[in-house]
């Protein structure tokens, strides 16, 4: 079971988390046109990396903000983790 | 029966106290503190089972953990387990069990022919054989496969034991109290760290329990317990025997078994049979020991073959001879230690040592006390069936390839040595990459990955000395850095006899003409010869062969087999052992109770049971609940004999002549405040929400991103930045989380906030055309008139002194009401209702009534918006609005979304007006076409029309728009029903909507 750092909470087992997806995905702007493929991404394609991926968990069980992580696919090592609305550098 | 293999004076049993136990029918007597084994050992019995796939007679190979088949099925309490080792399991008064594996009995097995035919069962033999013909898999193959498969019988009662989990943090988690767990439990301990010291077996003390050596002027023993003593007064040290860490997870997770009471007769009132523990550490220590490894010889699988040290510590911490006339066979100094422990109590041992001319204190010791040993010498084959009765042993080449003449001597036992494998498992499990100790053939940890050590012979350490050194000095540095304490603690002298070098031999090569079986793998009978044709057959990763030829597979884990067959493999093809490499260890290291995994989450605590405040008086109504989502609901109010059907009837009629109660709270509510929380309902729903006035209602659907429905429901302005949402009970957690994901991370200028207020609302839906009149009763001094509170309208008023929000919408189409108060008044607010609407023939409705109210009226719920349908498939395209953008819009041009043909909801009706459609059938344009008759949509829900009386179902049908009145067949190959229907509207009741605007 992973041991995730809440940047609000600290560190909290993974069973008070759910798993948000791709972090990285940006949701187009609202009233602009997005062609076929564009959307496509965007809702349905996914890289699956093996490595650092940004993701997106939400601390569900607890102060119930959407957290970005910083966690490696094959190690499951997680290196950093971010507010929403931080910066990711 | 006597114990005539017990010996006098020897063990850390209590003999004052006699146990009578039951092996297959028979009784015997044992002493607390014996294991099964131990105790049937005393007994003089060997035979304890039969192979799993020859048959063949099985007896004890280790003492503990790493007992490969010895496994008993165990009777306790009226209560039956499988997979019990007999090696581990403690001796209870009443114990009983049984050998597996075998028919009629173990002592006479027809599966034994196996072993005669083992030409045919060759490794490769299942995938081999049962592959063809295809129609003999399930007639045939599969039956036999079945009842040859598995040691042990799974009880089919249900489980009554208690199990607990428990969640715990600590500095230092040692695994395994031998020297090095010891040593660093103690120094960490002194440092003030929080440790954990965990035992599988129920003496601390490890090796020091039958090894012989002085720790600071003492018995490894009692220096032992002196350490535990200690440790167990100490507030920061929690110290558990009996308790196994079987799994290394993430983040320094490991997962800990404890046996609470397996060694008793039976469970203590409110104990647990086992506890798991769920331990978070900073730092873990792994000092798991080091298991012997035997030597491959003919026959090397009789009962009366063990391990060296499982005989030592059968003699000496149970007072138990494995035998009287014993054979020690090694390539190490350690079958002399057994040596010595059976001469020293008056049992003549010969020992055959594959080296030529070893040296050491501890040879030389045995040589001045008379002990008779053969050097360059070695076991070709055990000779007895059922028991050892003598061994064939020859004189070997220096190179190991040549055996001299073979003789034949008596003996009743053979105690094997091949040197030890360090217990690596944990290590493993952690992520570290082990890597190869040449001086001592076996694999050690490697680099670590997460937080974690190995020490001590885990490690491939075999001295004493070091290891303590090492371990306290592991412990020290660990707690220091956790702790800040820096507490000197003194290492104390060693006193252990130095050790010559093992010999590099560990496959005794067969004589001319003989055809032995040389077993590697003696839990899954995998051979020599096994892995030979696997390797013939273009095996080559260990992984394959492992899972080719079963070697190292099911509960054993390769525990004594695992480097013996990688030798094996690195011979054959003559590659070194590391570039071989090891196959995965997995978690558990040993078989884990499922009852402890599931732990208390069992029966009704599988999760969590919600009740509306009204449950009490649902109950008392004679309400049969439904389980919904986690909720109970009232599924219809029972009156006399009335079953579902008759009652939910009665129910729906008398919304539709009179007026009904519906406990609604289970329905999500969302509270949604700040000056842009419009501004968030219009982009979340698919219509416009920016105009919606004070006191006003509206009905919205919210799309996922990908176009589907997530969810429908009404949203309320409250005041000018409040609105109140009302979600499906079964989407209320999501339709949280997805207005947060929006509001922190896409949209965060948006300035609104949302928060669940499911359990602060108590709601009542009152329906039927004389829920006005209720209304006006239930408060007087409001204008509840069509003006005054008109569809889709809202007000908030006193109910008897309650503060209550009314609002105005309707699921079941009728005029309709729906009243919340808070939470704690809800059941007042009820029986109010209740008691106002007497007069009116008020009655109350569960679930079932609800259904086939919204049925009618073709509004959609759950079956029909099920993570499949968009708008239009629902008959929602009027909510979605085509001038503003919203969460999902783009999916809506999806190609399939706006084909001509596309799926809509329509409703059906049986051409008899009688047949009941059940749900989930298809629906057919042809009954007689040929499978698979092509299927145009599928019925989602189904009620009995209470309106016309007769049934009524909704479907999602391809094409729906244009199908009106077409004919189709409804097929239910589960009812085995086919059931002629005809399509008509989905508004099958008040198409129009007037009653709702009433």
């Amino acid at each position: 079971m992973l041991y995730i750092k809440c940047p609000h909470c600290g560190m909290r087992p993974q069973i008070e988390f759910s798993y948000g997806g791709d972090a990285s995905v940006k949701r187009p702007e609202l009233n602009k046109d997005v062609s076929d493929q564009d959307w496509d991404d965007f809702v349905y394609n996914r890289k699956s990396l093996r490595g650092k991926h940004l993701e997106l968990w939400q601390h569900i069980s607890g102060c119930r903000q959407w957290i970005k992580v910083e966690r490696d696919t094959s190690t499951h090592e997680i290196s950093r983790t971010f507010k929403a609305d931080e910066e990711v550098a | 029966m006597s114990q005539n293999f017990r010996i006098e004076n020897v063990g850390l049993i209590n003999k004052d106290k006699k146990l009578c136990f039951k092996f297959n029918g028979k009784k015997y007597f044992g002493y607390e503190g014996d294991t099964l084994a131990s105790a049937l050992l005393a007994n003089g019995v060997h035979l304890v089972g039969r192979s799993f796939k020859y048959h063949r007679p099985r007896g004890f190979f280790g003492a503990g953990v790493d007992e490969p088949y010895a496994i008993v099925q165990l009777y306790r309490n009226n209560e039956t387990e499988p997979n019990i080792k007999a090696t581990e399991q403690e001796l209870f008064e009443g114990l009983e069990a049984k050998s597996v594996n075998c028919w009629p009995s173990v002592n006479f097995d027809i599966g034994a022919i196996n072993n005669f035919l083992k030409i045919f069962l060759p490794a490769g033999f299942y995938y081999k054989t049962f592959m063809w013909p295809k129609s003999f898999w399930y007639r045939i193959y599969e039956p036999f496969i079945r009842k040859a498969a598995g040691l042990g019988v799974a009880s089919i009662k249900h489980d009554k034991e208690r199990y607990e989990h428990k969640y715990e943090h600590c500095d230092l988690l040692i695994a395994g109290s031998g020297p090095s767990g010891l040593s660093s439990a103690y120094a960490a301990a002194k440092n003030g760290a929080k440790v954990i010291l965990a035992e599988d077996k129920p003496r601390f003390g490890g090796s020091l329990l039958t090894s012989d050596v002085n720790i600071g002027n003492q018995s490894g023993k009692e220096w032992a317990e002196g350490i535990i003593a200690e440790l167990k007064t100490m507030p920061n040290v929690v110290v558990k025997n009996r308790s196994q860490i079987f799994g290394y997870y993430d983040h320094n997770m490991l997962v800990m078994s404890e046996k609470v009471s397996d060694h008793l007769p039976a469970t203590k009132k409110y104990h647990p049979n086992k506890r798991l523990w769920y331990i978070r550490a900073k730092e873990v220590l792994i000092s798991s020991g080091s298991i012997e490894r035997p030597i491959v010889f003919g026959n090397n699988d009789t009962p009366g073959v063990m391990l060296s040290s499982a005989a030592k510590e059968y003699l000496k911490v149970y007072g138990v001879l494995v035998g009287r006339n014993p054979l020690i066979f090694t390539n190490n100094d350690s079958g002399y230690e057994t040596a010595i422990e059976f001469k020293k109590h008056g049992v003549d041992p010969i020992v055959l040592d594959s080296r030529k001319n070893p040296e050491s204190e501890i040879i030389n010791e045995a040589k001045n006390i008379g002990i008779n040993i053969k050097n360059s010498y070695v076991v070709v084959a055990a000779q007895g069936y059922k028991k050892v009765k003598s061994a064939d042993i020859a004189s070997i080449s220096d190179d190991k390839k040549q055996l001299g003449k073979i003789e034949n001597i008596q003996c009743d036992c053979i105690c094997v040595s091949g040197f030890w494998t360090p217990t690596i498992h944990l290590a493993s499990q952690s992520g570290n990459k082990t890597k190869f100790k040449e001086e001592i053939d076996a694999f050690i940890p490697g680099q670590s990955k997460q937080n974690e050590r190995t020490l001590g012979a885990a490690n491939g350490v075999f001295s004493l000395e070091e290891t303590l050194k090492t371990s306290f000095a592991a412990g020290s540095e660990l707690s220091k850095k956790i702790t800040e304490n820096d507490n000197e603690v003194l290492i104390p002298n060693v006193v252990e006899k130095k050790s010559s070098k093992h010999d590099k031999f560990w496959c005794v090569p067969l004589p001319e003409g003989k055809n032995y079986k040389r077993f590697l793998d003696f839990q899954n009978d995998v051979s020599v010869s096994d892995v030979e044709i696997a390797l013939k057959e273009g095996y080559r990763s260990i992984e394959h062969v492992k899972r080719y030829t079963t070697l190292g597979m099911a509960t054993d884990q390769g525990k004594t087999s695992n480097l013996n067959g990688l030798q094996l493999v690195s011979e054959i093809e003559n590659k070194v052992v590391p570039a071989v490499g090891h196959t995965t260890f997995r978690p558990p290291y040993t078989p884990v109770s499922i009852g402890a995994i599931v732990g208390r989450e069992i029966g009704k605590h599988s999760k969590p049971t919600r009740k509306s405040p009204m449950h009490a008086w649902h109950e008392k109504n004679n309400a049969v609940f439904v389980d919904a989502g986690v909720w109970l609901r009232p599924r219809y109010y029972k009156r006399g004999n009335e079953n579902l059907f008759e009652g939910s009837k009665r129910e729906a009629k008398n919304v539709r002549t009179n007026v009904g109660v519906c406990d609604v709270t289970t329905l999500g509510k969302i509270d949604i405040k700040g000056p842009d929380a419009a501004e968030l309902l219009n982009r979340v729903y698919t219509n416009a929400w920016l105009k919606l006035p004070v006191g006003k209602a509206r009905y919205g659907v919210m799309l996922r991103e990908d176009g589907i429905v997530m969810d429908d429901g009404t949203t309320t302005r409250i005041s000018e930045n409040h609105y109140h949402m009302t979600t499906t009970t079964a989407q209320a957690a999501n339709v949280l989380s997805h207005l947060e994901y929006y509001l922190q991370l896409v949209w965060p200028e948006l300035n609104a906030n949302v928060v669940s207020t499911t359990e602060q609302w108590a709601g009542a839906a009152i329906a039927g055309p004389k829920s006005r009149d209720l209304l006006q009763k239930l408060f007087p001094n409001s204008n509840v008139s069509n003006e005054g509170l008109p569809f889709m309208g809202y007000m908030e008023d006193d109910l008897y002194g309650v503060k209550a929000r009314i609002f105005r919408i309707s699921f079941s189409g009728e005029l309709a009401y729906e009243i919340n108060v808070e939470s704690d008044n809800g059941n007042f607010m009820w029986e109010k209702i209740m008691e106002v609407g007497e007069e009116f023939k008020i009655q109350p409705y569960g679930t079932e009534a609800l259904s086939t109210l919204r049925i009618e009226m073709g509004h959609v719920a759950g079956s029909e918006l099920d993570g499949r349908t968009i708008p239009y498939d629902n008959a929602l395209e009027s909510l979605v609005s085509k001038k503003k953008d919203f969460i999902g819009k783009r999916s809506l041009q999806r190609t399939a979304f706006i084909a001509d043909d596309r799926q809509r909801i329509v409703g059906v009706v049986p051409l008899d007006k009688k047949t009941s459609i059940p749900e989930g059938s298809h629906l057919v344009k042809d009954a007689n076409a040929p499978l698979p008759n092509p299927k145009l949509g599928h019925i989602s829900a189904s009620c009995w029309s209470v309106e016309y009386d007769n049934p009524f179902s909704l479907a999602i049908l391809k094409d729906g728009k244009n199908m009106i009145g077409e004919k189709l067949f409804v097929m239910s190959p589960l009812k085995n029903k086919v059931i002629p229907v005809e399509i008509v509207s989905s508004h099958y009741v008040d198409p129009k909507g007037e009653r709702v605007r009433s």
